[in-house]
């Protein structure tokens, strides 16, 4: 296949070599041009007019059931063969192609609307030396455009210039990975230079050198060239498409990528249809049934070939042979009536009824309140109403953290000064009271300056501070100076922080409504209001946090001359420092933190130090000098940091929740006892990812080890991992046993599967995104997946969108079980496109993610009932739909079957051409429907009470190859009683007038009589939910069959149609015979009492987890709603580790001057407008500027800094 | 979802709490319990064991008589004489005698029987006009397709009734006498009429009218099938009425057989004179046969069957025994239930924990029925 493409390939003009470099000029379009390169156009829609009918129907004959019911039309048509009327078949394929097409191009119509909607977008484009407005779709590679604050960056760009200083610009990337924080990028200054002048624009010939369109969203690398000299471009030069321009009036930027080729497009991944598992096994049993019929088919023709010989060529006295058949061509036109009366093995209205019942169950959870959150008054949405019953089998979960587990909001919740919790509330006798929303809030009206959403709830803190108690000053004057934020005060008394992490703001906020509040900033002081009076302090140095210190200190004087050390760091690292004379305090503060731990709080512990005017002299001149040292700068400072912080005083603790949201870790608990495996992938670091894990149940004490894999070369990941394994499995194979089969259609999918591996207890893996981006190489992601799968919990931290997916891919690749992702963000969008199936949750980081999932809704805690309830639901009614139409139908055929034998291999009907083309349609249809849209085992409550009713669905055990062949066997059983039975009461038998009764006609009025009443009591045995629908449907259908017979065999249809209506009378005259009735009687008890007996000893004998709880149900009410517990309370002996979710923060800009320069000046507001929804909610909303150090997050150089110049 | 629009306010869109949209629906769950279940199976075996006995009683009532004249008596002769086709025109006729020894109390139906006889063949059945056959005159002339080979017979003249069916029409005839207690050989007469169901005769065969013309005058241009002695205004030359569509042997033979065994109705026995009214006496019987069907290409055998009837029809022993038979099937299935129920479910404990009743046969039995 490849070869001929390859070989047809430069025929057609199709040959494309893969872009190697990317080369273009600025300003220059015919020279751009001629590379060919996108433009800006994007086309996400699948059809147009023209080619809407011919595509959608060759993907509709795609499908095997559409192709084969188009063959049986075409088959019909030919006389010799035709057993049936060609409207049979050809109504209902019309029909089922009909809706598909209108559904399908609805959908295309929303891809195009979208697509038009972001093409026709408009920006200023600099084009022969001025600035004209022009569609998106319009922007050619090396075009430079303005983009304006608020503005959509419209393609992948090279930043020229910005209104800011230094070049700088601000960029929102939300909709690209997901992370709310600001980022800032920084032009060259040979281009920022330029400004906005558009003649200088306009005349600027850069040449840009680059990288080829990828999906790297952290990496790019080129050049430009200019006046002869070349320039290195990087990551931080480059603005992609996807991003907001923000705090940032305008910009320039050239054109690098355009369209399909920008990284946002290249992330976005290929959509592909997804198909349930079910599905699958619909098609490879639809195949299997096609190789059935074929060999019913066959045999029959053999027999026909035989009887021919024998019987047939003597009785041509009475039936002479048409022209030229003889035994053979009649045997084999034979086959082709069989393989249309017997048609109906394969029945069309499978894959109709397949899709009415995933609809029917896609509007139950729209409709579900119990899935409505009435804050955002967000409804669940079934956005593909096509995966239900897969969420009734899911295995593994990924999930986001940011948003999704967490509201991404942090508070000050709680703080030990001098060895004094506070921030709990007590009732009068001392018991610990639980904080709701009701719980009186602490009036901060006293304080002006105070931020109105900030709450607490303790009102001792408050008196405590006011009443000028020393150390509790000292505790929020410390968090009112010791950061990196940066205020912005747009109006008097309007104070908005922009701080490194939220943890920094939510502290700051705190010390600001407790009466300290940090008002401004210059590189040497600090502005503070202490209690309404201003001091201002002089900013001697700032000790800036990084990974190793996991601490950051300030060294002030006061107004008073008072020299004062202040640091708040990581509980372990400050008590290392602290001065034996806190001991005590020490003690008592330890059982706080290991309180506030247990909780699932971010502690971080306070110390201050007085310094001596001297030696901080002394201090400083050494400092300066390392500082400016060439060689070793790093080490001697921090040397120099570790000798002034020691000998601290101890003032408190902080705890900072990262509020999770609601229900999360019962979810967890719930989701996890019904053997569903979560894993966490997300963008944090690992300390947050792992505190989050802890804090929502994920990761518990009682687990046996949990393994940090954090390695930097793939040798020592693969150590990490083989580790890991070897204590939880020691005698697990060292190689990995791929076990290769193949599956699906003709077997033509190769299929790889590692198989579970049995582990005692419980385990936990976290590992960091440099050792995944190792263990995801080919060469470790089998190591990778063993490992992670023996653990109950696994979280990836520091994760790319890429990855995420790769992630997802890597286990639904080997482990052949259902995945479900869960995000919220752009960034989980790869991962929820390659889940089996992908859920958003909505209202929170924009629609991205929303946009591509299967499932919506507002809060995780929903994921419960989608599974336990809806899920379980799907997919057993899918099964027992399944089930019961396979055996209806197989039923149906099979009597066809034995007729066989008795009319000469003719291929004659057992039943009327009528009732044939009814009792798909209408006589069965209705009831099954009903059972399998409304059918529940136990109702919602018990199937959240009991997760363990959840694990069939993951064990496919409701419907698989095995039961499809019991299903068979069963279906073999029935037509035989349906078909013997019968034929022997009737066979010899007369009327009670002595008239006929053993006619064709009556007897096929017998068969299908029996056959509809036997499958009618079938389905009422397989439903176990009667509700009035199902009532009225059954009896209805039944009494539809009698009406429509009574109808189509009475005087007045034979009149009118005589040809088509043969069968006038038999109704009449035979339903009316005692003997018929006993028939009928005896047919349906033969056929029903074995199934009841069978299902009655199996209960019996071993009940299921599912019979155990329905008979529970029986014995007991309802059950009670299940509490809100409070969470239960760690007994912890972690604490968490330092709260600061960023690395190195920017200490540096803080004392740089440069930064402030203009600072004061600008005044401009950071939320005027935002189009996320949680800017309004919550208390305070911190936006981080600089990005992390671009290293950290790198993979290995793979080829060298070749572009680097 | 069309709701949706209609509100406005914080809860716009929440979904309806309607017990159908939240699924809540008032049901009745039945489960599969001890205490519906072996009730039921022993109500069961009950009911078919009362309904087997009523049922073989009620058989045991009826006397039948089949005789099987193919090759019996002097209808050999007949027989090797209808092997070769040229004789096929050639009257034949023969007499088998047969003793009844208990006497037919009632009604006596007489029933002629083939053997072997494919009318369920799919191009045998569907080879007949059914617009000819309820008196169109489209069809009449024009015969429709189906009706090949036998749509035009001589001087390529529609045939009336076409197709294989009508064609391959049964034409024995039989004369049943009864040899009285003195020697006397009593004709025992046979009513040949009302042997159709209603709707056959009244609606859905009917001659084709034209004014007042004569059936034959209605039927010329056409000509009568290839097999037939006689046309078809001919059939009876009693009764009129007889004649043509509605003839009541033509209508028999018409209703195709659903499998290649089985009688049709030939006559009812006449009860209005002695020794008849009370049914058929016991003694000597024999039947004249005028012998024109030929079997023997299709290895086929002919019969007659002398039976009476109850309200159950003919004497039909399989329902009753089968009935019978399920009844202990029943009663079997449902005594090892309660076995089962006694021994593991009736505590209860099965339903508890995650326990299962172990050992090594229950594993084996679990083994062979999963």
């Amino acid at each position: 296949m490849e070869s001929l493409t390859s070989y047809f390939g430069p025929l057609c003009g199709k040959e494309e070599k893969p872009e190697e470099e990317r080369h273009f000029r600025a300003n220059d379009r015919p020279f751009n041009l001629s590379y060919r390169y996108a433009d800006n156009a994007i086309k996400t829609s699948k059809y147009n007019l023209f080619t809407f009918l011919p595509l959608n129907l060759f993907e509709q004959f795609g499908r095997l059931a559409n192709a084969y019911f188009l063959f049986l039309m075409v088959l019909q048509l030919i006389p010799q063969v035709s057993s049936l009327s060609w409207f049979t078949t050809a109504v209902p394929l019309f029909l089922v192609l009909a809706i598909t097409a209108v559904k399908d191009a609805s959908d295309d119509i929303n891809r195009h609307r979208s697509d038009k909607q972001v093409n026709n977008r408009m920006v200023d484009v600099l084009i022969d030396g001025e600035l004209r407005n022009e569609k998106w779709m319009n922007v050619q590679v090396g075009d430079i455009i303005k983009l304006e604050n608020n503005q959509f960056v419209t393609a992948d760009l090279m930043l020229l210039s910005s209104s800011e200083p230094l070049n700088l610009v601000y960029v929102e990337t939300a909709e690209l990975d997901g992370e709310t924080n600001l980022k800032v990028k920084q032009a060259l200054t040979v281009t920022g230079d330029m400004g906005d002048s558009t003649d200088s624009l306009a005349s600027f010939k850069g040449e840009v050198r680059c990288e080829p369109p990828n999906n790297r969203l952290d990496r790019f690398r080129g050049t430009l060239s200019l006046d002869g000299q070349t320039y290195s471009l990087d990551n931080d030069k480059v603005l992609l498409r996807g991003c907001t321009l923000r705090n940032t009036e305008w910009c320039f930027g050239l054109v690098i990528f355009g369209g399909p080729d920008t990284k946002l497009m290249q992330n976005s991944g290929k959509t592909t249809l997804k198909r349930t598992s079910i599905d699958h096994l619909m098609n490879v049993l639809v195949l299997c049934i096609f190789g059935f019929l074929a060999s019913m088919c066959a045999v029959l023709a053999i027999g026909n070939g035989i009887w021919e010989v024998r019987e047939g060529s003597v009785f041509t006295v009475f039936l002479p042979r048409e022209q030229g058949v003889n035994a053979a061509l009649s045997s084999f036109l034979s086959f082709w009536s069989y393989v249309i009366v017997l048609n109906t093995v394969v029945p069309i209205s499978l894959y109709v009824s397949v899709e009415i019942i995933r609809l029917g169950n896609s509007f139950f959870i729209d409709w579900d309140r119990k899935m409505y959150y009435p804050k955002s008054d967000t409804p669940a949405q079934a956005r593909t109403t096509t995966l239900n019953e897969e969420l009734g089998q899911i295995k593994y979960i990924f999930s986001d953290k940011t948003g999704t587990l967490t509201q991404n909001i942090m508070t000050f919740n709680k703080c030990s000064i001098n060895g004094k919790a506070y921030g709990e509330l007590f009732d009068f006798s001392g018991q610990r009271v639980e904080i709701t929303e009701k719980s009186e809030k602490v009036d901060f009206s006293w304080n002006q300056l105070a931020d109105p959403k900030f709450f607490f709830h303790d009102h001792s803190l408050v008196e405590t501070v006011r009443e000028g108690n020393q150390e509790a000053q000292a505790f929020f004057r410390l968090l009112a100076l010791c950061h990196t934020v940066m205020p912005e005060e747009k109006k008097e008394g309007e104070l908005y922080y922009q701080a490194q992490s939220p943890d920094e703001g939510a502290l700051v906020t705190a010390a600001r409504n407790f009466g300290f509040v940090f008002r401004s900033r210059t590189p040497e002081t600090i502005t503070a209001v202490e209690m309404g009076r201003q001091v201002v302090y002089e900013l001697l140095a700032v000790l800036d946090f990084n990974n190793v210190r996991k601490r950051m200190s300030v060294i002030v004087r006061s107004p008073e001359g008072k020299l004062t050390l202040y640091c708040k760091g990581a509980d372990t690292i400050i008590y290392e420092r602290l001065h034996p004379s806190c001991n005590k305090l020490k003690e008592v503060t330890t059982g706080h933190l290991n309180e506030y731990a247990g909780d699932g709080l971010r502690t971080l512990v306070l110390a201050y130090k007085d310094l001596d005017e001297s030696y901080m002299d002394e201090w400083k001149l050494r400092h300066h000098e390392a500082s400016t040292a060439m060689d070793d700068r790093e080490e001697r400072l921090d040397q120099l940091y570790e000798e002034i912080e020691k000998d601290l005083q101890l003032l408190g603790a902080t705890a900072v929740e990262d509020k999770l949201q609601d229900g999360v870790p019962q979810t967890i608990e719930q989701l996890a006892k019904a053997d569903i495996k979560i894993w966490v992938l997300t963008g944090d670091k690992q300390e947050t990812a792992e505190n989050i894990g802890y804090s929502c149940n994920m990761l518990r004490e009682e687990m046996k080890e949990i393994f940090v894999v954090a390695a930097n070369t793939a040798e020592a990941v693969k150590e990490e991992l083989r580790n890991a394994r070897r204590i939880m499995c020691p005698d697990s194979a060292e190689e990995p046993s791929v076990i290769k089969a193949r599956a699906g259609l003709f077997w033509l999918q190769k299929t790889e599967r590692v198989e579970d591996e049995k582990v005692d207890g419980d385990y936990g893996l976290v590992i960091n995104g440099h050792s995944l981006a190792f263990a995801l190489d080919t060469d470790l992601h089998l190591e990778l997946l063993r490992t992670a799968c023996m653990c109950q919990t696994v979280i990836c931290c520091r994760v790319t969108p890429l990855q995420k997916a790769q992630v997802v891919q890597l286990v639904k690749k080997y482990k052949q079980a259902v995945t479900l992702a869960i995000g919220d963000g752009a960034n989980d969008v790869s991962m929820i496109k390659a889940a089996h199936i992908g859920v958003g949750i909505s209202g929170q980081e924009g629609m991205q993610a929303v946009l591509s999932s299967d499932y919506s809704f507002a809060q995780f805690r929903y994921l419960q009932r989608l599974l336990l309830v809806h899920g379980r639901w799907s997919y057993l009614r899918m099964c027992k739909f399944l089930q019961y139409f396979f055996y209806k139908n197989f039923t149906f055929t099979f009597v066809h079957f034995w007729y066989a034998f008795f009319c000469g291999f003719s291929a004659q009907t057992v039943y009327d051409e009528w009732f044939i083309t009814l009792y798909n349609l209408v006589y069965t249809a209705l009831p099954v429907l009903a059972m399998s849209i409304f059918d529940q085992d136990v109702n919602d409550r018990w199937s959240s009470q009991y997760p363990q009713l959840y694990a069939p669905g993951q064990l496919n055990l409701y419907f698989s190859k095995k039961a499809f062949v019991s299903c068979m066997m069963h279906s073999c059983y029935s037509s035989l009683i349906l078909f013997f039975i019968p034929w022997a009461a009737m066979h010899d038998t007369v009327r009670d007038d002595g008239k006929d009764i053993a006619d064709y006609q009556s007897f096929a009025l017998l068969a299908q009589t029996c056959l509809l009443i036997v499958m009618s009591a079938q389905l009422c045995l397989d439903t176990s939910y009667w509700t009035a629908v199902n009532q009225f449907f059954v009896w209805g259908s039944l009494a539809a069959y009698f009406a429509v017979t009574l109808t189509m065999y009475s005087n007045g249809m034979f009149l009118i149609f005589t040809s088509s209506f043969p069968f006038i009378g038999t109704a009449r005259n035979s339903l009316n015979q005692p003997n018929v009735w006993l028939t009928v009687f005896l047919t349906s008890l033969l056929c029903i009492l074995p199934v009841v007996a069978f299902r009655f000893i199996l209960i019996q004998l071993w009940p299921t987890a599912n019979d155990k709880v329905r008979h529970k149900v029986r014995k007991e009410a309802l059950p009670a709603p299940a509490p809100r517990r409070p969470p239960t309370r760690r007994i912890s002996t972690r604490r968490s580790g330092y709260a600061f979710s960023h690395a190195q923060g920017y200490g540096d800009l803080v004392t740089s001057r440069r930064f402030l320069l203009r600072l004061p000046l600008r005044s401009r507001p950071l939320f005027t407008q935002t189009d996320s929804p949680l800017a309004q909610n919550q208390p305070q909303h911190y936006r981080t500027i600089p990005e992390e150090a671009e290293d950290s997050q790198k993979p290995p150089p793979t080829g060298g800094a070749a572009a680097a110049q | 979802m069309g709701k949706v629009k209609g509100k406005s306010g914080p809860l716009a869109r929440r979904p309806d709490n309607s017990a159908f949209k939240q699924q809540r629906l008032p049901a009745w769950s039945p489960m599969l319990t001890a205490n519906t279940v072996l009730p039921f199976f022993y109500f069961m075996a009950l009911l078919c064991m009362l309904l087997g006995v009523w049922l073989l009683l009620t058989v045991q009532s009826t006397q039948e008589k089949k005789l099987d004249y193919t090759e019996a008596g002097t209808c050999n002769t007949c027989f090797e004489l209808r092997k070769n086709v040229s004789n096929a025109a050639k009257p034949c006729s023969c007499k088998v005698e047969f003793e009844i020894k208990k006497a037919f109390k009632g009604d006596v139906f007489f029933y002629y029987g083939l053997q072997n006889f494919h009318q369920n063949l799919r191009r045998y059945m569907d080879s007949r006009d059914d617009g000819q056959m309820v008196g169109r005159k489209k069809n009449l002339k024009n015969p429709s397709t189906y009706c090949k080979p036998f749509t035009n017979g001589l001087n390529r003249l529609p045939i009336a009734p076409c197709g294989a069916v009508a064609n391959s029409i049964f034409n024995d005839s039989f004369t049943l006498s009864y040899r009285g207690s003195r020697g006397r050989v009593v004709p025992v007469p046979l009513l040949r009429k009302g042997l159709t169901w209603y709707t056959d005769k009244n609606i859905k065969y009917r001659n084709p009218q034209d004014g007042n013309m004569t059936l034959a005058q209605v039927l010329e241009g056409t000509a009568q099938p290839l097999y037939w002695q006689k046309p078809a205004y001919e059939l009876d030359t009693h009764d009129p009425n007889n004649n043509g569509f509605i003839n009541d042997d033509l209508i028999v033979w018409m209703r195709e057989a659903a499998f290649p065994n089985f009688k049709k109705l030939y006559g009812v026995l006449y009860r209005a004179t002695k020794p008849f009214t009370t049914g058929l006496p016991a003694g000597n019987y024999s039947i004249n046969i005028s012998y024109n069907f030929p079997v023997q290409y299709f290895r086929g055998r002919k019969e007659v069957v002398l039976t009476t009837l109850t309200w159950f029809g003919g004497q039909n022993h399989f329902l009753p025994v089968a009935y019978l038979i399920t009844s202990c099937l029943i009663l079997l299935i449902a005594v090892v239930l309660t076995v089962a129920w006694c021994k593991f479910g009736k505590n209860g404990r099965n339903m508890e924990g995650d326990g299962m009743p172990s050992g090594t046969t229950n594993e084996w039995l679990k083994s062979v029925l999963l």
